[in-house]
């Protein structure tokens, strides 16, 4: 053995080298492990977010004050929110990315591998700070996740400090990790993978880095001027001092917004790799995918002011608004055709990815129709700040980007583990997720238009029934994830070992590699076609 | 044949549907004044394109994975884009759309036409109330949520309209067009009836408009629609139209009522009053007006509302104690109650909080010690 190839044999032993324990996650810079860390956060966000909605419904189910204070009841609609959509869904995403973009683009790691590792570990440092916020003298943020002035400021309890930094560090940790997705894509594509060659998923993530790191900003600007609107008697938001309790809201929804997407466009690109896959047929307009995920990003900065129509703008800004947002329709229209068309006559099988995923074609729609009739001003004075919007965001939200990172989540979990997922609990886990959840979030659509407000621990008695309803359905939701957590504990410690490439009609460069997925992928950049 | 047989099918589906839910208590309220029916009947119309719109969709992916399984042995076609069925699916619902748009604009620009008001109202949001001025009459009042807390924490019978009932509620004359000048005196609130279709946030320190015109006398019940604090789900909205001449009766006889009031007011300054009488009137006006943040028995909520049992300003200076509950304190949750409370009330209920709870000054409140300048 001469000394060139020693060297090179340690070389790749070096590689494949990780400590073991506690200080190999602490320390990994490998994009598997760090999106394994993601999902487990996530994961855990859920359950902790899931249970404070537990608390919500079980106040919910019936008339009058049971369990909670009004107060605390605040602080959990509060903390759910802010929760399921920085400690749930983002994470979600970027743990998926962290996985899958190297894999699907032909790189051996992401491109900025310390900088990965702090983007994660500064995320259960905010959310720790949030969650011990709960336990000061006057309890956590009460003020919704939205957080309007001046309910944040003058009145907010004396943690607002707390959520203010929380916030700034999880901004921190969401622009670090968008700019290794842009990174990453931009410079680390293998030969041949020219951008109209990438899988959707690593098309809508593009976009969406981009979108983050247009207004995660704009977020940090917002939390800092409640601070010194609290703390340091500026008046940002005080009419008083010649603020705007109403420029709160227009900083906040610009951001808000585009927010809404970058929930949303990765869940586009999961569920155009999974409809094709299990159709055994290409993927339906691939371009035009493409083209609606982009104008879909480009129209999210100009309806911020949708989320607003009750505030007193002027008619002409009402009505700018408003046919923006209807024009929004258009593309994510497309998206839907797109999928149906590729169902079309397919070859389909209804594994566990595909059931979430077609679950989440029809739900997401029918948010989506609601989306649209929100867009309409006039009858969106009836519907605002009413059950029918906290329906219409759960849509999107739940049965939206959540459904979608479950399918990705058995999609791919052969790729991760190198086992089968137990198909007959997936199974399981699929349907009593989809029967509670129209339990718990349809029936939100009537006491909306009947006239229930939004985010109050007590009704009148016309809504008890179906508070009821919902409350059922909410809690028959909750358990049925503990089903998905049996799940995904028994595939990580064995099952059926899986094949490089489970499913018969999956495409791309990560069914290439065996599976489990070798501790770094592409290590010399494979050829593509 | 058997395609088109099928459309209509669904069609009459979704107008029976929809007819079904005009009626019952699932849907929007079609509301008791012009706007609120054309508002109603736009939501039908985008309601039935949706479900339309969402039966082709849902019925044409229902097709394929009924016949299109593999297990049935289907196997895939090839194709996978055509121009120009993709140009169709853009510009088809692009359509659709400026179809919605048009009734929308129309109904829009007139909902927002707050000239030529026959009267006005200033609605003035507070936590947790809403405070009532008419305009023309120097005359308002606040209305406060009516339902007792003991139903409230499940100790009695829910009554039948629970949490939507007030003490005094909004009068305005039918047939008349009322504006609506909205704002707010701490937090965001919002000020909704839905069967006016009139939801308009009350903004502190700016001034919204909003107007109506009711077809029917009745009694009509909203809520504040935007999260205000701790008791945002209890600061109920109630107006009550009435017939043009029952209003002005009302009206004559609430002017009557205040000029009344401002004399008591004037005869009590002289009047002395005595512990007993003023610790039963300060508690019931306690419980009625602070007990929401300072909580019954005066403990406050830590971290965000100060206790009054054995306070330093329960139990220190007087002068002091009647400044804070008459002026409040900029800056905080604490309110001024000048114009809240009448005199004799806000005597009374600072020498029950100076009483009550263990806090024995032994300090009684009079309508002079809290009126200096009237004397």
């Amino acid at each position: 053995m001469n000394t060139a190839s020693a060297t090179q044999d340690e070389h790749e032993i070096e590689h494949d080298h990780k400590p073991k324990g506690l200080m190999r996650w602490v320390l990994t810079t490998n994009h598997k492990d760090i999106g394994s860390l993601y999902l487990m956060f996530s994961f855990l966000m859920f359950l902790v977010g899931g249970a404070m909605a537990m608390v919500i419904r079980a106040e919910l189910y019936q008339p009058g004050l049971q369990i909670v204070e009004p107060n605390f009841f605040n602080q959990m609609t509060t903390v759910h929110g802010l929760i399921m959509v920085f400690g749930a869904v983002m994470p979600a995403f970027t743990g998926l990315a962290n996985w899958l973009i190297p894999m699907m683009i032909g790189a051996p790691d992401m491109a900025l591998p310390r900088m990965n590792n702090w983007s994660f570990w500064i995320l259960p440092m905010a959310f720790s700070i949030l969650l011990a916020s709960l336990f000061m003298e006057g309890g956590g943020p009460n003020f919704g996740w939205t957080f309007y002035a001046p309910l944040s400021t003058t009145y907010s309890p004396d943690s607002t400090a707390l959520f203010v930094f929380a916030v700034h560090i999880m901004g921190i940790s969401s622009i670090l990790g968008a700019i290794n997705v842009v990174v990453t894509i931009v410079n680390m594509r293998a030969p041949g993978m020219t951008y109209m060659k990438m899988p959707l998923f690593v098309w809508t993530w593009l976009i969406t880095a981009f979108l983050l790191i247009a207004v995660m900003p704009v977020l940090a600007a917002t939390v800092t001027m409640v601070l010194t609107d609290k703390y340091f008697g500026t008046s940002f938001f005080a009419a008083a001092g010649g603020g705007d309790p109403v420029l709160f809201q227009h900083i906040f929804w610009f951001f808000g917004h585009p927010e809404v997407y970058i929930m949303i466009l990765p869940s586009f690109g999961i569920i155009s790799a999974i409809i094709p896959a299990f159709s055994r047929k290409k993927l339906f307009g691939y371009s035009s995918m493409v083209y609606a995920t982009a104008s879909i990003a480009l129209l999210s900065f100009l309806v911020w002011a949708h989320h607003m129509f009750t505030t007193g703008m002027p008619v002409a800004a009402e009505l700018f608004f408003m046919y923006c947002t209807m024009l929004i329709s258009v593309p994510t229209g497309v998206k839907v055709f797109n999928w149906v068309a590729t169902m079309w006559r397919g070859s389909l099988t209804f594994e566990t990815p595909m059931l979430f995923a077609i679950a989440f074609i029809v739900l997401f729609t029918i948010g989506g129709f609601s989306g649209l009739m929100l867009a309409i001003t006039p009858v969106d004075f009836q519907y605002h700040d009413t059950y029918f919007v906290v329906a219409h965001f759960h849509y999107v939200l739940v049965t939206g980007a959540i459904f979608s990172i479950m399918a990705a989540c058995y999609y791919w979990l052969p790729k991760w583990t190198g086992h089968m997922y137990d198909e007959r609990l997936g199974k399981m886990h699929f349907w009593a997720s989809v029967i509670s959840v129209n339990v718990l979030f349809f029936p939100m659509h009537f006491l909306g238009l009947a006239g229930m407000p939004r985010r109050v621990p007590d009704y009148a008695l016309q809504f008890a029934d179906f508070n009821q309803l919902v409350s059922i359905g909410g809690f028959a939701f909750g358990l049925s994830q503990l089903i998905f957590l049996v799940v995904l504990i028994k595939c990580a410690r064995g099952g059926k070992k899986a094949p490089a490439k489970p499913w018969e009609g999956s495409e791309g460069l990560e069914w290439n590699m065996p599976s489990p997925a070798p501790y770094h992928s592409h290590t010399t950049p494979p050829e593509i076609k | 044949m058997q395609k088109i047989i099928i459309i209509i099918a669904a069609m009459s589906t979704v107008v029976f549907t929809g007819a079904a839910l005009g009626t019952s208590s699932v849907n929007l309220t079609q509301g008791v004044t012009d706007i609120s029916q054309r508002v109603y009947d736009l939501h039908m119309v985008i309601l039935t394109i949706c479900a339309i719109i969402g039966l082709v969709v849902f019925g044409a992916m229902l097709y394929a994975i009924i016949n299109h399984r593999k297990s049935k042995g289907a196997t895939a076609a090839q194709f996978h884009e055509s121009t120009k069925v993709e140009v169709l699916w853009t510009v088809i619902p692009f359509f659709i759309l400026i179809g919605m748009a048009i009734p929308a604009t129309t109904t829009l620009i007139e909902m927002e036409d707050n000239s030529a008001a026959d009267i006005t109202i200033k609605i003035t949001g507070s936590q947790w109330k809403w405070h009532y001025q008419y305009f023309e009459h120097d005359f308002g009042f606040y209305s406060l949520l009516a339902t007792p807390q003991e139903q409230i924490q499940n100790v009695s019978t829910k009554g039948e309209n629970y949490l939507l009932e007030v003490d005094k509620p909004l009068v305005i004359p039918t047939n008349k067009k009322i504006r609506f000048l909205i704002t707010a005196d701490d937090v965001i609130h919002s000020w909704w009836v839905p069967a006016f279709a009139v939801k308009q946030d009350a903004n502190p320190g700016f001034i919204n408009e909003a107007w109506t015109r009711v077809n029917e006398p009745g009694i009509y019940r909203g809520q504040c629609a935007e999260l205000c604090g701790k008791d945002h789900g209890f600061m109920p909205v109630v107006v009550r139209a009435l017939p043009q001449e029952e209003y002005d009766a009302w009206l004559s006889a609430q002017l009557q009522h205040v000029a009344k009031e401002k004399q008591e007011e004037q005869q009590a300054l002289a009047s002395t009053l005595t512990m007993e009488e003023s610790m039963a009137l300060g508690e019931k006006t306690y419980i009625a007006r602070c007990a929401a943040c300072h909580q019954v028995g005066g403990e406050g909520i830590a971290g965000a509302f100060p206790k009054i049992k054995g306070s330093p300003i329960a139990l220190g200076d007087v002068g002091a104690h009647i400044d804070v509950v008459v002026n409040g304190k900029p800056g905080t949750a604490m309110q001024a109650f000048a114009n809240q409370l009448s005199a004799k009330e806000l005597a009374a209920v600072i020498t029950y909080e100076r009483n009550a709870w263990g806090n024995n000054t032994g300090d009684i409140v009079q309508v002079s010690d809290v009126k200096p300048e009237a004397k």
